[in-house]
């Protein structure tokens, strides 16, 4: 087995037993990058030599951390100091924040080793990495598809072995959706339990910070390490976090599983459909209780959403214009036009369109029909989850509709893009903690199932994946690359 | 419910976005799109529904009014496109 295929816990047991130094570690991800890069194209920023000062002062001087001489890449809407945070978007091409997020932070603490800063659609807006300034990822499942998005660079990243885990964002579904057509455990944890302070703001209602890894170990690893109250973040809740990594057993005796009929329907392909319901029955064979529920209000998850996030993304991305960092036009001779002009040069067409709609639903004239309903709607969605989980623990959906479609496949027809974060939309819309985890593939591709928690419950999240991967190894598969032998 | 041209320019003005004719074009039969398809909530009678603005409870949260340190002035101005004499520079208003 090489370095780049081992989980965080194998590679932390060879850190910590001297079999291998951080430095060893991090040339063996650089030569790895430079193997597979080409064909994945997940990387905005590389930073090397940071990389390789960051190995060899832990070298140096090595700390008893569980991510320590970790190699890891961060999307690249989380702040980093001093190294170049664009967005994917042109208009922050050259932004090199002043401060850490609080995240960034936190990894940094760890001693870990950032290996870049990687790739997803512009401002995190879209389920494919397509709208990115720069590139699309590739999957490395299958290069000619998409990786998804908005966390494309991250899911592919981690599915390529270019970095030993990812942090990500996640809207409506920007980390479980990457996860799932990369064949990656993605958690996007409860609104509120890992600090925002730093991520650049897209949809402030529902963004969360979360984390893609290889199994589910790695992940509750990586959450003990960004979870807890943050005083920089107004939303951050003041709550004490348990270990997510003590008493993972996957013993889920008498848990009591619901799965809403209304997400294996419709828009979700037959094939993906049979591969949740077969897990499902596999659950049921490890001792849990497990029935059908019914969502009624899930089909208007996905039009609420789509007023929601183009509102509050209209009003946060009013701060770029031009002046005080981003791009600008030095043409314009009056300010009107500075502005109009540099958002007009700096952004891309998706980041266009949602402002505009966004300036559209919020305007007086539709406010009440648009925005007011929706946000009426969001409870409405929100009382459904509350009511099913007074009887039960966790909720499973599939985690999309389909595994990873083509590159360009829905070139011209955004409505059925968009369409691609039906399954995961709801979980954001309504707070709550959401976790894809591979559970098989379809046609070589992988697929993903969903795992929703009532809210900070996501050691229950954890315990009920961990129950699924000692059965099935799924998350052991490795998607076969260029330089692979 | 269709967006014409000239609402997609209005929009375009609040926004602070110059687009081309093309674009015009292209936003208002997207957001046209978008809007018929968002119409579907009109099924849904919400009469009495309190709107979900924030999933946590709605609390002004405050802080002592303490200085803190702040990132450099010159770290902070190398960031943006045109600075002189350590201040942002733009073009005459008044």
């Amino acid at each position: 087995m090489q370095l780049y295929d081992m989980t965080i816990s194998e590679l932390s047991t060879l850190i910590k037993e001297r079999k291998v130094s951080a430095q060893e570690l991090t040339r063996a991800y650089l030569q790895r990058i430079d193997e597979v890069e080409k064909q994945v194209g997940a990387f905005i920023t590389r930073t090397d030599e940071l990389a390789l000062q960051q190995a060899g002062d832990f070298d140096n001087n090595p700390v008893d951390k569980p991510l320590a001489g970790i190699p890891y890449g961060l999307k690249d809407n989380i702040c980093t100091r001093g190294v170049r945070t664009t967005c994917a978007s042109k208009m922050l091409a050259d932004f090199v924040p002043t401060y850490n997020a609080r995240v960034a932070a936190c990894l940094q603490a760890q001693q870990g080793i950032l290996l870049g800063k990687l790739n997803m659609d512009e401002f995190a807006m879209g389920c494919s990495t397509e709208s990115s300034a720069f590139q699309t990822t590739s999957n490395p499942w299958d290069l000619q598809r998409v990786a998804g998005g908005s966390s494309g660079g991250s899911a592919a990243a981690v599915a390529a072995g270019e970095v030993a885990y990812a942090l990500g964002t996640d809207t409506g579904g920007s980390i479980r959706q990457p996860a799932a057509y990369c064949g990656l455990t993605g958690l996007k944890p409860t609104y509120g339990l890992v600090s925002r302070f730093g991520a650049i703001a897209n949809t402030s209602s529902l963004d969360q910070v979360g984390v893609i890894t290889r199994d589910v170990r790695d992940c509750a690893l990586v959450l003990n390490a960004i979870a807890g109250y943050d005083p920089q973040d107004g939303t951050s809740a003041n709550i004490d976090v348990p270990d997510y990594t003590a008493d993972l057993s996957g013993d889920i005796k008498g848990l009591r599983i619901a799965y809403p009929r209304e997400y294996f329907r419709d828009n979700t392909d037959t094939a993906m459909v049979e591969q949740v319901k077969r897990a499902l029955h596999e659950y049921e064979q490890l001792g849990a209780i497990v029935e059908e529920v019914s969502l009624p209000y899930s089909e208007y998850a996905l039009p609420a959403y789509y007023i929601i996030s183009r509102a509050e993304a209209s009003t946060n991305l009013a701060r770029y214009d031009g002046v005080q960092f981003g791009l600008r036009d030095l043409q314009a001779d009056n300010i009107a036009d500075l502005y109009a002009n540099s958002r007009a040069v700096g952004f891309g067409n998706e980041v266009k369109l949602r402002i505009l709609f966004g300036s559209y639903v919020l305007s007086a004239d539709s406010y009440e029909n648009y925005y007011l309903k929706a946000m009426k709607v969001r409870r409405l969605i929100h009382d459904d989850f509350t009511r099913v989980f007074e009887n039960f623990d966790i909720i499973i959906t599939p985690t999309t509709p389909t595994t990873a479609f083509h590159r360009d496949e829905f070139r011209g027809d955004l409505l059925s893009l968009y369409r691609n974060d039906i399954l995961t939309v709801p979980v954001n819309m309504a707070g709550l903690p959401g976790m894809s985890v591979p559970c098989g593939f379809i046609d070589g591709l992988p697929a993903g199932m969903q795992l929703i928690g009532k809210p900070f419950h996501e050691k229950m999240l954890l315990n009920t994946a961990l129950a699924y991967e000692q059965v099935h190894d799924y998350y052991k598969a490795r998607p076969i690359l260029g330089g692979d032998k | 419910m269709a967006l014409t041209i000239k609402e997609v320019e209005h929009l375009a003005i609040l926004s602070r976005i110059a687009l081309t004719d093309e674009e015009k074009e292209l936003f208002a039969g997207q957001m046209s799109d978008i809007l018929k398809y968002a119409d579907k909530l009109n099924q849904l009678n919400t009469d009495n529904i309190e709107p979900m603005v924030y999933i946590l409870p709605a609390l002004n949260v405050f802080r002592e009014d303490e200085v803190i340190p702040a990132p450099p002035r010159e770290e902070l101005l190398a960031n943006a496109s045109v600075a002189e004499d350590g201040y942002f520079k733009v073009p005459k208003i008044l």
